[in-house]
């Protein structure tokens, strides 16, 4: 007879309960994919990046595909918060999972007010998108550096009484830094990371394969240096960390939970398989009754590194 | 810059949300679908064809299809590739497509054999959609477009409309389509560059003689900007409707990414839509170029 065994996949991330840690990323999820997947076997909904101001998005082309990655310039077109507010928060108010409201603004304080404003019933979390360019340090991003991630962080922290996950832009030279910033402020949480900034370029023409110019990387091949910084920022902050980058498999999200990541986002592999949370969810699960790991928790930094090793690591967590 | 979702005339071609106390089902599918057949139909298409799921099957004209292209040497083809729906038959459970092998993702294609089997999406977007009380409608396509149309014609000759294709190649051995319009009874005039009869000033004439007819109650078309231009002309000058399938580069085909947008004009003002979600087909008088 077999023994009755049931993993528990819930996962609390920053004040927020998840019944599993499988969300989408930011960008790469939208209502209509409930034609594809239950959208009650999710951890959490992720909202497209919402922005005060009306934006159209970049000029076409938008994406561009390299082997195991695609670089995308889309430029966050935003209808602004009113119509966030009547038409695509009330979409989610029929389903379970909580809904996890992606915000940017060019200011910490435009930060904060929308934070404010979007502080409402049925919204169950900030994430506040830092990697995007702050206008008052000449368009560097807010989570660049740790001193302008404290700034935003800390205003946005006043501003809302929701759980408050900050996402971590990968380029920076010290993202562990920035993440123990951002924990200073008041963050609940932290997303790692965003697309890597990058560029391709069209040789029967010369010019950029972008209308944008330059444009984020993502998908498997980010994977292992995101996977790494996870490692690093786990190491550093004792708020929950979100990892994401790269995620196809449940294996992908196993190794970044084993690095530290208390939940993952899904997101260009999403565009490759429509159902891929669904089948990371699955995979999960069938991990833990494998190896009989009862609780999903339990994997949480689970990366075995032997003492010696540890010390030969210091290096990549410098002291503060 | 107005982004607002358009309100559609048109039927949705997939089914509305379930309630979450409903059981819920998926209204699009991606699958392992079994090729039947992969073959060359002239010296530049080919027709795929595969075994596939009641949800597939039930492609509606004018949907799309995201393929996932295995790997040609030497090549990686990351994101899915958007192929218009050539034929979908919900009895045999089967979808077709026509494909001319163009880039990374096309030679992918080529190289499957029959019996192996391709990871297939869809149905997706929103496709064509027939009014009853049209008697008579007009289909012009120029390349691949024409694979886009086919669909019309058994939609056509099941609701008992009848169907005049104007359709447009290089050259009459590069036409596609024509057989399949004419077994379900479409009248099909060939027009091409080598016989130079595909301008538009001709494609115009031919439809202003369908009109006096009184043989052309819509417009349905893809594959020129021209013939699109030429059509919405007539459009306004004898007040009938169109409906034309668009193309844009995609990258997930379910609108999640924004990358596919274009600008249609809708009553005076421009406003931003997805090629993939809100389309691919659109009413040919907010269609711009």
């Amino acid at each position: 007879m077999i023994k009755p065994f049931s993993i528990d996949l819930s996962v609390d991330v920053g004040g927020l309960k998840l019944r599993n840690p499988v969300m989408p990323a930011s960008g790469t999820f939208a209502e209509g994919l409930d034609k594809v997947i239950d959208f009650n076997r999710l951890g959490a909904f992720v909202t497209k990046t919402v922005t005060r101001e009306l934006r159209a998005g970049n000029p076409l082309p938008r994406v561009v595909e390299r082997p195991g990655s695609l670089i995308n310039a889309i430029g966050i077109p935003s209808k602004g918060v009113p119509h966030f507010i009547e038409k695509i928060i009330p979409q989610y108010a029929a389903y379970e999972p909580p809904l996890v409201v992606s915000i940017s603004a060019p200011t910490a304080e435009g930060f904060a007010s929308l934070a404010a404003e979007l502080t409402l019933p049925g919204v169950s979390a900030i994430e506040a998108n830092i990697s995007c360019p702050n206008i008052e340090e000449d368009g560097k991003a807010f989570a660049m550096r740790p001193e302008s991630a404290e700034k935003v962080t800390r205003q946005l922290r006043a501003a809302t009484k929701l759980p408050l996950w900050v996402k971590l832009t990968p380029n920076t030279g010290d993202i562990a830094e920035v993440a123990r910033a951002t924990e200073a402020a008041g963050a609940d949480a932290v997303v790692v990371a965003n697309t890597f900034l990058s560029m391709a370029i069209d040789l029967k023409t010369f010019k950029p394969c972008l209308g944008n110019v330059m444009g984020g990387l993502s998908g498997p091949a980010i994977k292992p240096i995101v996977l790494r910084q996870v490692f690093q920022c786990a190491k550093a902050i004792k708020i929950p960390v979100i990892g994401c980058g790269g995620i196809s498999t449940a294996e992908d999200a196993i190794e970044y939970m084993l690095a530290g990541a208390s939940a993952v986002q899904v997101g260009t592999a999403t565009f490759l398989q429509p159902a891929a949370m669904i089948s990371v969810i699955d995979g999960i699960e069938m991990f833990c009754l494998q190896r009989e790991i009862s609780r999903v928790t339990d994997l949480v930094h689970g990366v075995v590194i032997e003492e010696a090793d540890d010390q030969d690591l210091a290096w990549l967590s410098p002291p503060t | 810059m107005s982004l607002d979702h358009p309100s559609h005339q048109m039927q949705p071609a997939v089914t509305p949300p379930a309630s979450p106390h409903a059981p819920w089902k998926p209204s699009i599918v991606a699958e392992l679908a079994k090729v039947v057949a992969n073959t060359a139909v002239n010296a530049e298409y080919r027709h795929l064809v595969v075994d596939c799921s009641e949800v597939a099957a039930s492609a509606q004209p004018g949907q799309f299809f995201q393929l996932l292209c295995p790997h040609p040497a030497g090549e990686q083809p990351f994101l899915r590739r958007p192929m218009s729906l050539y034929g979908a038959d919900p009895a045999t459970r089967q979808v077709e497509f026509l494909y001319k092998v163009t880039g990374a993702g096309t030679r992918g294609l080529d190289m499957i054999k029959s019996g192996e089997h391709l990871d297939i999406m869809g149905p997706l977007g929103t496709g064509f959609t027939l009014d009853p009380k049209w008697r008579h409608i007009v289909a012009v396509g120029r390349g691949a477009g024409l694979a886009t149309l086919a669909p019309l014609a058994k939609a056509a000759k099941a609701s008992g409309t009848k169907v005049t294709a104007i359709f447009s190649a290089r050259r009459p051995e590069l036409l596609v389509s024509v057989d399949l319009f004419k077994e379900h009874g479409a009248e099909v005039v060939p027009v091409t560059d080598s016989e130079q009869t595909s301008g538009p000033g001709n494609v115009e004439r031919i439809l202003r003689g369908l009109i006096a007819q009184d043989k052309c109650d819509a417009f349905f078309t893809c594959g020129s900007s021209r013939l699109m231009r030429v059509q919405q002309r007539l459009a306004i000058e004898f007040g009938l409707p169109g409906q034309v399938a668009m193309e844009q580069q995609m990258a997930c085909g379910i609108g999640l990414c924004y990358c596919c947008v274009r600008d249609f004009n809708v009553g005076g003002e421009i406003v931003n839509r997805r090629v993939c979600w809100d389309g691919p087909v659109f009413d040919l008088l907010e269609a711009l170029p």
